[in-house]
């Protein structure tokens, strides 16, 4: 069977790893290489990397930072922040990167989803889509969840798998950052809708959390950041937690 | 050992080529025919399209480059898929090593498309490293060879398919060794060791 997929998301500027890190066993906690590695080796089942650089400019040096990231791990990885055109996507693909990950840029044009899906194959292509609830509707935002914009999240969502996106990575900007777990309902609502993946983002606090995304929620994968860094929860605890609750997952350390 | 990897339009080239270095393997990426011919060991990666990239073999030569290799080759996902007999993606025929027909999977229940993420191994007689059985790999894809004589590991996803091949000198997993951390650094060494 399928296992259910965890998935420790880096932030990353001008090539380091930002946020606090308080990771046990790494000497330094701004080299990304060196964190992905250790949740790899931890058991992680995939690896988001999000490049929050300012410029253009910067993002130049993110191929190079793929590469190195695709040198040392042995696990699957997507990279997003920034990307706007296939221009943008065929070096990180060639540098090693699995997927990408689109957001503002494919809410501005969603064209853009058709025109990568079609170069590069629905698989690689991710459609993260940031949302908050507003009155009754669960409302797209970009900038970091700081500009409301005209889509819905249920249309937007489909509207992407329509257009040839392999997967959704969904954040509840609500629930980021709060610790009190995963938006189920929406969450719920989205997979009950779509064929494709759907990542569940933005909440994780305990091990429970992660359960109910799975198990109420239906998700495919649960992303979480700060948790881990901080080494609140550890990623081998985590899945034979999930292991005795009878979900479907791979033991960390196999 | 010289071991080749055919170069052409796939998407994991360079991931392949990484999980080799980490092996301490020395390998060559190239699509000269001669190079590929005279390597001990081939390497057929892929990630992509089937039409597009079959016209692409057919039209560097290299179709009939892989069909007359003699020593192991190992294709990797769509690099496996391609070398069946024809694939439902856009209705193409392939290489033709394995006598079986690609098919779309079609979404179930909660089971989706593309089958994204980590699944196990149930090995059969075969070449795979007895110590892969139940081991969880990393696949990605939405179509799908069926159970055929010659699987040597069934994986079940809406329906069981075959995860790992062999025929003659022509071995194929569907999942992808170089990103299915220790498990796919065996498969790669298993094959090498062949």
């Amino acid at each position: 069977m399928l296992t259910k997929r965890i998935i420790p998301c880096l932030d990353i500027k001008d090539g380091r790893t930002v946020k606090g890190v308080n990771f046990v066993n790494i000497r330094d906690a701004g080299d990304p290489v060196e964190l992905a590695a250790a949740y790899a080796e931890q058991g992680a089942d995939e690896l988001v990397f999000l490049d929050i650089s300012a410029t253009n400019e910067k993002r130049k040096t993110l191929a190079s930072l793929v590469k190195q990231i695709a040198r040392h791990i042995n696990i699957p990885f997507t990279v997003g922040g920034g990307i706007s055109s296939p221009e943008d996507v065929g070096p990180l693909l060639e540098s090693g990167a699995d997927k990408v990950s689109i957001n503002s840029s494919a809410v501005r044009n969603p064209q853009l989803i058709d025109e990568l899906a079609k170069a590069f194959g629905s698989q690689c292509i991710v459609l993260a889509i940031d949302a908050r609830r507003v009155g009754n509707q669960w409302t797209v935002h970009t900038h970091g969840g700081k500009q409301p914009t005209d889509k819905k999240l249920f249309t937007w969502a489909k509207e992407g798998q329509e257009r040839g996106a392999g997967e959704i990575l969904f954040t509840s900007m609500d629930h980021d950052g709060t610790k009190s777990g995963f938006a189920i309902d929406p969450l719920a609502k989205l997979n009950g809708l779509l064929h494709i993946p759907v990542v569940a983002s933005g909440g994780a606090g305990n091990e429970g959390h992660f359960m109910d995304a799975f198990v109420l929620g239906k998700a495919d994968a649960a992303l979480a950041a700060s948790i881990f860094h901080f080494g609140e929860i550890k990623i081998p605890a985590l899945k034979s937690f999930l292991q005795q609750k009878g979900i479907n997952i791979r033991p960390g350390h196999e | 050992m010289k071991l080749s990897i055919i170069r052409y339009n796939a998407g994991n080239i360079q991931s392949v080529s990484f999980a080799l270095e980490r092996l301490g393997v020395d390998f060559t990426i190239t699509d000269d025919p001669e190079q590929i011919s005279s390597a001990d060991k081939v390497l057929f990666p892929g990630v992509g399209e089937a039409s597009t990239t079959m016209n692409y073999l057919r039209n560097k030569g290299l179709d009939k480059v892989i069909l007359g290799l003699k020593q192991p080759v190992l294709g990797i996902c769509l690099g496996m898929q391609l070398m069946c007999r024809h694939s439902e993606e856009n209705n193409t025929d392939c290489l033709g090593i394995f006598d079986e027909t690609v098919k779309q999977f079609i979404p179930k229940g909660d089971m989706k498309v593309p089958h994204m993420g980590w699944n196990q191994l149930k090995l059969s007689n075969g070449w795979m490293d007895p110590a892969l059985q139940n081991k969880n790999v990393y696949f990605v894809h939405s179509f799908y060879v069926p159970v055929n004589p010659h699987t040597s590991a069934v994986t079940e996803y809406i329906n069981p398919f075959s995860a790992a091949m062999r025929k003659d000198n022509f071995y194929a997993v569907q999942f992808h060794p170089e990103k299915s951390a220790e498990a796919g650094e065996l498969v790669l060494k298993t094959f090498l060791r062949s």
